[in-house]
């Protein structure tokens, strides 16, 4: 009897230390990551001042003497991340609108999964898309130079954060207790006024949760930008002009990076960049849901 | 008892797997631009030699170069001659970079197959790509403007166009910079003002090439020489290579392997 109550014991105590382990295991992973991020990053400052480093504006990192002004890359991740919020914020708050008041349960039923699918597709194969249809296509039709731009690039990427910006967003909607909308009906308010009044402003830390993380996953998009922004860093002055982000410089160099130069030090050093600006995005997502909730008096 | 059967169990098939490597194991990293040569001179030599296993990698001249000195793999394919201070590093770490040259490989000029051009200068390929001509209409075509197309800076391929062509000097801030060969040649094929430079194994027929200096980009006049934008292609060793890497080196120089070089779209030394 006490035998078998002591391996009882035993037993769940072996398992609350693996899950244990597995929950604190991405802790040990960020940890990891930071770590090299910062012992490789931080070496390229004694070739380049920090100053230089963010404010250059040429990037020939293998040229003989090198340059590693990152300006115009962080410019490219800019511009690139604005032109898509520019489509992905109607698109997706739109669906989400739509999705919450709208549409029947049927075509919720429909539409949902849709969208849902979007947010499954390979970046690359978004890339290969632009590539291949969208950009030459827009070059014949906006009779431009080259079609692989800024432009190109913001729609592709403002199109993949559909998914992210309408399902966060709309699940904000569903939070709204059924008792605020029941209340300003009973005051005599109508939809549209209930919805702009009392739905939207009641959501709308959700709302604003789901635009930074849809731009933290706009920043943070490799393949695509890749294939389709045009790679050229130059600060553009134009819309239709190739950009280079940030994410598609690191992909395309560290292949060929020599290890341990100051090239490598450098695209880790943008690594780390990306990183903070990523940090930064989700620390005021999760500011701001938990001060929804909060608000709204569901608990933490 | 169970931990010791446990542990004889795993020394045995340790030492099963020391015998195996003995047997002969190979691998290969490095230059993208090298992989197809050897993969294919692997797989007949493979083919030929069952006890050896070869492996292959890719991750560009830089990774190959890093992974021979940290003694990860045993032949380092390089687009592009060491640069000194890999060479220091490399003698500073115990490493002696032995390279062979296995093949040849001619950097062909494409523009859009409705360019009138069928041939520019060294000089006007410069002038071109370092931005000091943007307009078509300056080398003698139609007024469009130019979009210059050049591989990523970090790529073997534009590291020898750029001593070749451009005496080391920059390529225009504005160029689109494509991560691979192929995406090179969507870009040209999809934009008719286009200009830009692949390896000649890359070459098809939705983009056209054009000479150089009067040089038509063949292979043979990149053996002779006479194609102003030609190099070679070396597998780098470490010390004088030895045992299963010397037979397979010698069999990527033998006339079998550059007729598998041939058959990959390079040009052979023989």
């Amino acid at each position: 009897m006490i035998k078998s109550q002591y391996m009882k014991f035993k037993k769940d105590d072996v398992i609350r230390i693996i899950f244990t382990i597995f929950a604190f295991s991405s802790l040990l992973f960020l940890l990891g990551i930071i770590i090299i991020l910062f012992k490789e990053g931080l070496p390229v400052f004694d070739v380049v001042r920090l100053f230089e480093f963010i404010g250059g504006k040429s990037w020939y990192p293998t040229h003989e003497p090198a340059s590693f002004g990152i300006l115009p890359l962080i410019m490219g991740s800019v511009w690139v991340a604005i032109g898509a919020m520019i489509i992905c914020v109607p698109i997706g708050i739109g669906t989400a609108l739509y999705l919450h008041e709208i549409a029947g349960y049927r075509q919720r039923m429909i539409l949902k999964p849709i969208v849902e699918i979007l947010a499954g597709i390979p970046s690359i194969v978004y890339g290969f898309f632009g590539m291949v249809i969208m950009a030459p296509f827009l070059q014949k039709l906006l009779n431009l130079p080259v079609g692989l731009s800024l432009f190109t690039a913001s729609v592709i990427l403002g199109i993949m954060a559909v998914p992210t910006v309408s399902s966060i967003a709309e699940d904000a909607l569903n939070y709204v207790p059924k008792s605020f909308r029941e209340a300003s009906f009973a005051l005599g308010a109508n939809r549209w006024q209930t919805l702009v009044r009392v739905v939207i402003p009641a959501a709308g830390s959700g709302i604003s949760t789901s635009i930074i993380l849809g731009m933290s996953r706009i920043v943070g998009e490799t393949m695509t930008v890749l294939m389709v922004a045009g790679g050229a860093a130059i600060i553009p002055h134009s819309i239709f002009q190739p950009v280079r982000p940030m994410t598609a410089t690191i992909a395309a160099e560290m292949g060929e990076a020599v290890m341990g130069g100051a090239h490598y030090h450098a695209l880790f050093a943008i690594g780390l960049i990306l990183f903070l600006i990523t940090l930064v995005f989700n620390i005021i997502a999760e500011f701001i849901s938990r001060r929804y909730r909060l608000k709204l008096g569901l608990g933490r | 008892m169970m931990k010791k059967s446990f542990l004889i169990l795993l020394l045995s098939v340790m030492i099963i797997f020391t015998l195996a490597g003995e047997k002969g194991k190979i691998s290969i990293e490095g230059s993208t631009t090298v992989l197809p040569i050897a993969q294919i001179a692997a797989e007949e030599y493979m083919m030929a030699n069952p006890a050896v296993d070869i492996t292959v990698r890719g991750g560009g001249s830089g990774v190959g170069i890093a992974s021979l000195m940290e003694g990860s793999c045993d032949i380092a394919d390089a687009s592009r001659s060491m640069k000194d201070n890999e060479i220091k590093n490399a003698i500073n770490k115990g490493i002696n970079p032995v390279a062979h040259v296995v093949a040849m490989d001619g950097i062909a000029v494409a523009v859009h197959p409705s360019n009138k051009m069928t041939g520019l200068t060294v000089e006007q390929i410069k002038a071109i790509f370092t931005g000091r001509i943007s307009n078509w209409s300056k080398v003698g075509g139609l007024d469009k403007k130019i979009v210059v197309i050049s591989r990523d800076s970090a790529s073997g391929t534009y590291e020898a166009f750029g001593n070749l062509a451009l005496n080391g000097d920059r390529v225009r801030a504005d160029a689109l910079l494509s991560a691979s060969n192929r995406a090179v040649i969507t870009t040209i094929e999809t934009t008719p003002g286009a200009i830009g430079y692949v390896g000649l194994g890359y070459l098809t027929k939705k983009v056209k090439a054009i000479e150089v200096d009067g040089v038509e980009c063949t292979k043979e006049n990149v053996l002779s020489g006479e194609y102003p934008l030609s190099r070679p292609l070396f597998m780098y060793t470490n010390g004088k290579p030895a045992g299963q890497v010397k037979a397979f080196i010698d069999f990527v120089k033998s006339a079998e392997g550059q007729a598998l070089v041939e058959d990959v779209g390079y040009v052979g030394l023989k």
